[in-house]
């Protein structure tokens, strides 16, 4: 089984701060891991740094083959990173951004139906400015982003937050189904109960560090 | 400083008993810990710096006697001329400064994985650059006072130099921004890079604004002329603040490898202590 | 996807999202014209030969002045929800990012600085002579894309650094002095004002070309590390 994420002892800086303190973590393709722990953990910068948005300043870290301590750019294109925010244009239609994502790198408009199908935003909301969406809609066109620019590695920040219980069902079908056709999916959350319905791992982020956590 | 790298964790003892070479978070340029003696501390000089320090003070004297008083008053401006020999070097010293900085950016940049160092020498010459541009401007509008009568001429000199003022300015404003000293770097060496690019057009185009309208360039000099004891009075500048501009440049840069050293000891005191925190488990 | 391509993606998509908000053709142009009015409460005199005078001039201020406002439009729409974040990932060439968002913020300048210059007529009585009029707009195209290329580099500058719009202007307008000189002198050729003639533009035209070209470049090379953290 391919590794898609090889961290040994990390140290990721915030300004002074360290918000990685010698983490590790491996994930194999095709997993599910759930990334647990209390606010300023270091779940976000973990998923930054594979993200290759945070640079590492000590540490192993190879991720996608890209080996982040020498070039960040590199794995950028494979990643798909879903943070506190969507990374969409709020003046722009569900189409308008999911196109403008897809296009990059060069996804077909038939993709792009695909993606926007596979989120359930076709029909009714597709021409819907994203502004004027509820949270939720927003995630799903986020993520329907994420399809269209077929990344391998998939990095969720609290997707979860501001869903309902059916939105929040929805979501981990799509993570699992993701996960089926082979892309690798590393979620930060707050949320105990989620474990077991969606990850096939827990990990435990405390103060910097990664903890395994017995299944 | 010397006392807290001692009483630091088990880590530390390392960092100041081995030479820079060894230990990767000491940056290099900064004279060796090793002269560190009985806890006092180093400060950032070495025996160059102080023979550099010493000549520069000894060729102060120089221009202050010559300046002063050897050389003789000018013919029409009188004791008023005397300016010209802290303005004059001043200038030479600001416009070196600003080179230096281009340069050093220029270098930083032409290959990935470049030592800090350039970094670190760009922005202080343009610390220095920035001070001795005040003086040059002050002094300049002082003499145009005494000798046209007006404080300023927006001649094309006058008002590139001006330019250039605000321009490094804002380049200073940028580097205490923030971030990792790497993303630091590359942003300032672009910002310095094309702050070197700016300078000649607005030197081009301000002068053809001017000669468009006909005004004569006058430099506040240059009715006089400069011979024999003054042209001497005004190389000793020259070559005085030349060694100051040195003496200045290679103890900030000294003291900014010093912050950045700090700020990496300060990360692994930080990390032990977020260790800590997550240790009861 | 090369270089050209993202580029047009770009222009595009932030033209588009120009098309749907409205906030420069609602906001930035009204700014705008109540500047030419402004400076003319400011100077007015008696006679109207003053304002004749200085019309190239103010013409250039006001559009500084707007550029401003412009690039922070630009970079916000990437800093609303984190869009900018979104493009570092993608993986698409940087200097294709520059050269989209560039050409869109032009192309807000050209109709900018239309209305401007319209204004200048309405308000100023300048008078555009039919032997000045490729004058004209071959400098109003020169110095737009100096000025857009400038602002994109900065504003690139300014936006990748959280919470530091404030310094744009004082970083912006001391670069852009040469394009307000030349434009300026190349406009009073154009008008024939004062004393200036239709030749004395050329050698303008020339500095604001020698600047777009420079700093075009610059920009595509820079922007890269100029976005990254």
């Amino acid at each position: 089984m391919e590794t898609i994420v090889d961290l040994r002892d990390v140290v990721a800086v915030l300004g002074q701060f360290p918000a990685l303190a010698g983490a590790s973590l491996t994930v194999l393709r095709g997993e599910i891991v759930l990334l647990q722990g209390p606010n300023g953990a270091g779940k976000t910068s973990l998923l930054r740094v594979c993200a290759g948005l945070l640079p590492v300043v000590r540490g192993h870290a190879v991720v996608l083959g890209h080996d982040l301590t020498v070039d960040r750019s590199g794995v950028r294109a494979k990643v798909g990173l879903l943070g506190h925010t969507n990374g969409l244009y709020p003046e722009l239609s569900v189409r308008d951004n999911v196109q403008f994502w897809g296009t990059t790198v060069g996804a077909s408009s038939g993709e792009i139906d695909a993606a926007l199908d596979r989120l359930g935003l076709s029909l009714r909301l597709a021409d819907v400015q994203v502004g004027r969406l509820s949270a939720g809609q927003k995630r799903r066109t986020a993520l329907a982003c994420l399809v269209a620019r077929r990344a391998v590695l998939w990095l969720l920040d609290e997707p979860h937050a501001g869903l309902d219980a059916e939105g929040r069902d929805e979501l981990d079908a799509v993570l699992r189904q993701a996960a089926a056709s082979g892309a690798t999916v590393l979620v930060a959350s707050h949320e105990l109960e989620r474990a077991g319905a969606l990850a096939h791992r827990t990990v435990q982020v405390i103060a910097g560090q990664v903890h395994e956590v017995e299944q | 400083m010397s006392t807290t790298a001692n009483t630091a964790s088990t880590e530390a003892p390392t960092a100041v008993s081995t030479s820079n070479a060894a230990d990767p978070t000491q940056p290099s340029g900064t004279p060796s810990r090793e002269k560190n003696t009985r806890g006092k501390t180093n400060g950032t000089g070495t025996r160059a710096t102080r023979v550099l320090g010493i000549s520069s003070l000894i060729g102060l004297v120089w221009l202050v006697a010559f300046g002063l008083a050897f050389s003789p008053a000018d013919y029409l401006q009188k004791q008023a001329v005397r300016i010209m020999y802290i303005h004059v070097p001043g200038a030479w010293l600001a416009f070196l400064a600003f080179g230096v900085t281009a340069l050093c950016s220029g270098v930083y940049l032409s290959k990935p994985g470049r030592s800090l160092i350039w970094d670190r020498f760009a922005g202080a010459s343009a610390e220095i650059g920035v001070v001795f541009m005040a003086v040059t401007l002050v002094t300049g509008s002082l003499w145009g006072r005494l000798t046209w009568g007006v404080y300023w001429q927006w001649d094309a000199l006058l008002t590139t130099t001006a330019f250039m003022f605000v321009t490094y300015i804002g380049y200073i404003a940028v580097r205490n921004l923030g971030g990792t000293p790497q993303a630091r770097a590359k942003r300032s060496a672009v910002l310095g890079l094309v702050a070197a690019l700016e300078i000649p057009l607005v030197h081009f185009s301000v002068n053809w604004w001017r000669t468009l309208h006909q005004k004569a360039t006058i430099t506040p000099g240059g009715d006089t002329k400069i011979g024999g004891l003054m042209l001497f009075s005004l190389m000793i500048g020259v070559v005085v603040f030349t060694m100051i501009y040195a003496w200045l440049l290679i103890h900030r840069q000294r003291v900014l490898a010093l912050r950045d050293a700090v700020e990496a000891h300060g990360l692994d005191r930080a990390l032990e202590e977020r260790r800590h925190e997550g240790a009861p488990r | 996807m090369n270089t050209w391509n993202v580029a047009k993606l770009v222009a595009a998509k932030d033209l588009r999202i120009e098309a749907r908000s409205r906030v420069i053709t609602n906001q930035v142009l009204p700014f705008a014209a109540i500047a030419m009015v402004m400076f003319a409460f400011a100077l007015d005199n008696e006679n109207d030969a003053l304002l004749v005078q200085v019309a190239p001039g103010l013409i250039w201020l006001a559009t500084l002045f707007s550029l401003l406002i412009l690039v922070q439009r630009s970079f916000a729409i990437e800093t609303a929800d984190g869009a900018i974040d979104a493009l570092r990932v993608a993986g698409i060439d940087p200097g294709g990012i520059f050269l989209g968002k560039a050409a869109a913020l032009a192309a807000q300048l050209v109709v900018l600085e239309t209305i401007l210059i319209g204004a200048a007529v309405l308000l100023y009585h300048t008078e555009i002579r039919l032997g000045g009029v490729v004058l004209l707009v071959t400098t109003v195209l020169a110095a737009t894309c100096g000025l857009a290329f400038v602002g994109t580099l900065y504003g690139g500058l300014a936006a990748g650094i959280k919470g530091r719009e404030t310094l744009l202007p004082l970083l912006l307008l001391p670069v852009v002095a040469p394009v307000l000189i030349g434009a300026t002198r190349a406009l009073e050729a154009a008008f024939g004002t004062g004393k200036a003639v239709l030749a004395d533009g050329w050698p303008w035209l020339g500095l604001l070309i020698t600047f777009s070209a420079a700093f075009g470049v610059v920009g595509v090379l820079a922007f890269g590390p100029l976005l990254d953290e």
